[in-house]
């Protein structure tokens, strides 16, 4: 597996993966096999959610049907069961971002909760007036608000990497900004949610900590299509979502380097995350339990495993080129077929994501989203959650068409002529 | 169906709106957003003795809220603020797709925004303009000796959005599915 630490040249790490078969996949996710509004469906929204194969749905019944119990507190034969399910998947995810250990895996609700434990157990015990954290102009408002809060609450400060106009975060200022040694953590997506940009994480990682700083990974883009490997990353947490990588809403993880994790105070008080308690007082459980207060999600973290097993058979250096070939097909065809389509973002030169950010003419996002939905094809118009993003790219939003591994190009094909339609309604061209 | 929203009228208010712009010394200002979105707008009213004597409006937004606030000004001038809380009840009945508020001429362009009523995702969008009105009208009336230039800051809408709409044609409750091939 190829670590992706560095930026990704076009076809780079991926040249030598087989061709992925989207029809193929297409038919393992029941929801796609219908028509809306009279038109097969079109999910081109997978950078919200994406939607989940047979095997994952498959996964939640049985357990649900065979094998449901509490974990961590019985001695009896489903309690036994669910925990060694539930243990199992933790494995799955470290195995699958590259962690060495298992125990570096605390399940949470998502990647949100995987940064808001940070900012708040991490922050609390870390933070202080004069320290500063890092974050850049092109983060998911999930990176950004847990860190305000813990700004609040300990009287650090938030500095923001720039981005380049060709929507690559810009490293020399990231430089500027930790060069007084006040940064005690940077924080950055993996991949943009709005724009698809992969950023250079290794090459952040050596920087954050050449300026002494810790360094988190926001992953909820990345670990749905690209190699993760957090040790060849260097980062130091690395947050991501089971929903975005055909696992079940509810669930994530975060990842943490164990000595980092062992320092840090509990997040939440409750069952599961003690180790003993008296009625004035409490002392808590060894990582990652001491993050797990209450009954976790425990379908999740199954279901998230059999995504993670459904991700590893259709190959993540598959999916990665696919990714990368699509997005650059959608630029391509877009810029070429729509004279007054704007484009966000790096060109088709670079490798990104499979999301694709644009403005047609002088329709709005939300209307243009309404009309496509009456195609069948689905899309997200709106912030994006990135207002500070928005505001940078100087519009009020956006519409965004994200491909995963069940969209072909026959997806790209619906989406260019719904956008006909919308040309057509609107009187344009 | 799709003609039938974006009809011709709803266009040309998006692209050349009506009353946009500045009031030198409005009554009262509202500032609205709908924060699903992300549309803004202010909507100033110029009141005297109870009757809008002038209206404008700034912001940006869909073809349907940018229209439907066009239409409403036009509606709105001259008019008393009962008048006004009358139309916005009228066009509520519209969004709520009742058949009666069809035929209300009352409502003039406002009624090629009928079709909006068909997508209970939008209807937000056409009632931002009527939200601020509403807040608009309220701060008039809260006010005994008459309002100085009140300005009220980005609310977030806060109209309700109309009672679930019935499920679409061809949803199947077993399968919770739409039209899928039998």
């Amino acid at each position: 597996m190829n670590p992706i630490g560095s930026p990704t040249t076009a076809g780079a790490p991926t040249a030598t993966a087989p061709p992925l078969d989207a029809e193929a996949l297409k038919a393992r996710f029941p929801v796609l096999a219908q028509t809306v509004k009279g038109h097969p469906l079109v999910y081109l929204d997978s950078a919200a959610s994406s939607q989940k194969p047979d095997a994952v749905i498959a996964a939640v019944t049985a357990y649900y049907s065979t094998d449901h119990a509490n974990v961590h507190r019985g001695a009896h034969e489903l309690s036994i069961r669910a925990t060694d399910q539930y243990e199992q998947a933790r494995g799955k995810v470290a195995r699958f971002i590259g962690a060495g250990r298992a125990d570096e895996v605390v399940f949470t609700r998502g990647t949100t909760e995987s940064i808001n434990l940070v900012a708040s157990a991490w922050g609390r015990a870390n933070l202080g007036p004069g320290d500063v954290i890092v974050v850049s102009e092109m983060e998911h408002h999930s990176n950004l608000v847990p860190w305000h809060l813990a700004c609040e609450a300990t009287g650090a400060r938030i500095r923001a990497i720039r981005m380049t106009d060709e929507g690559q975060l810009d490293l020399d200022h990231m430089d500027e900004l930790t060069s007084d040694g006040a940064v005690r953590l940077v924080a950055t997506a993996h991949v943009s949610n709005a724009l698809g940009t992969i950023h250079p994480v290794a090459e952040i990682a050596r920087r954050a900590h050449d300026a002494g700083a810790l360094y988190l990974v926001d992953g909820a883009q990345a670990a749905p299509q690209l190699p993760v490997d957090v040790r060849a990353i260097g980062c130091d947490f690395y947050a991501l979502s089971g929903h975005k990588m055909c696992g079940p809403t509810g669930i994530g993880a975060l990842w943490g380097r164990r000595e980092i994790l062992d320092a840090m105070p509990p997040y939440q008080g409750g069952g599961e995350m003690i180790e003993e308690v008296r009625i004035d007082r409490s002392t808590y459980a060894k990582v990652p339990h001491r993050f797990e207060a209450g009954t976790p999600h425990i379908a999740g973290a199954i279901g998230l495993s059999a995504a993670i097993d459904f991700l590893n058979e259709a190959g993540v250096e598959t999916i990665h080129a696919h990714e990368v070939r699509i997005a650059r097909l959608a630029l391509e065809r877009l810029s070429a077929e729509f004279s007054q389509l704007q484009l966000y973002g790096s060109g088709p030169d670079v490798d990104r994501a499979g999301v694709v950010s644009f403005t047609l003419a002088d329709i709005h996002p939300h209307d243009l989203s309404t009309i496509l939905d009456h195609e069948g094809v689905a899309i997200r118009a709106g912030h994006h959650c990135c207002q500070p993003l928005m505001r940078r790219l100087g519009v009020a939003a956006t519409a965004r068409a994200s491909f995963y591994l069940y969209n072909g190009e026959d997806d790209l094909e619906a989406l260019v002529q719904g956008l006909h339609r919308a040309e057509k309604i609107f009187g344009i061209g | 169906m799709l003609e039938s929203i974006y009809r011709e009228l709803i266009l040309d208010h998006y692209r050349r709106p009506r009353n946009k712009g500045a009031l030198d010394d409005p009554t009262v200002t509202i500032a609205m957003r709908n924060p699903l979105c992300g549309d803004e707008i202010e909507l100033m009213l110029a009141v005297e003795e109870d009757r809008i004597a002038e209206v404008r409006f700034k912001g940006q937004g869909c073809s349907i809220s940018q229209a439907s606030i066009s239409m409403m000004t036009q509606a709105l001038m001259g008019k008393s603020l009962d008048t006004a809380v009358d139309l916005e009840r009228r066009f509520l009945a519209l969004m709520h797709g009742e058949e009666t508020a069809k035929e209300d001429r009352t409502l003039g362009d406002l009624l090629a925004l009928q079709g909006v009523s068909k997508l209970p995702v939008r209807i937000k969008c056409a009632l931002l303009g009527w939200n601020a009105l509403d807040e608009a009208v309220r701060a008039c009336r809260r006010s005994d000796r008459g309002l100085m230039g009140e300005r009220i800051e980005f609310k977030d809408m806060t109209v309700d959005v109309p009672e679930a709409a019935p499920p679409p044609e061809g949803f199947d409750p077993e399968t919770h599915r739409g039209d899928l091939p039998a």
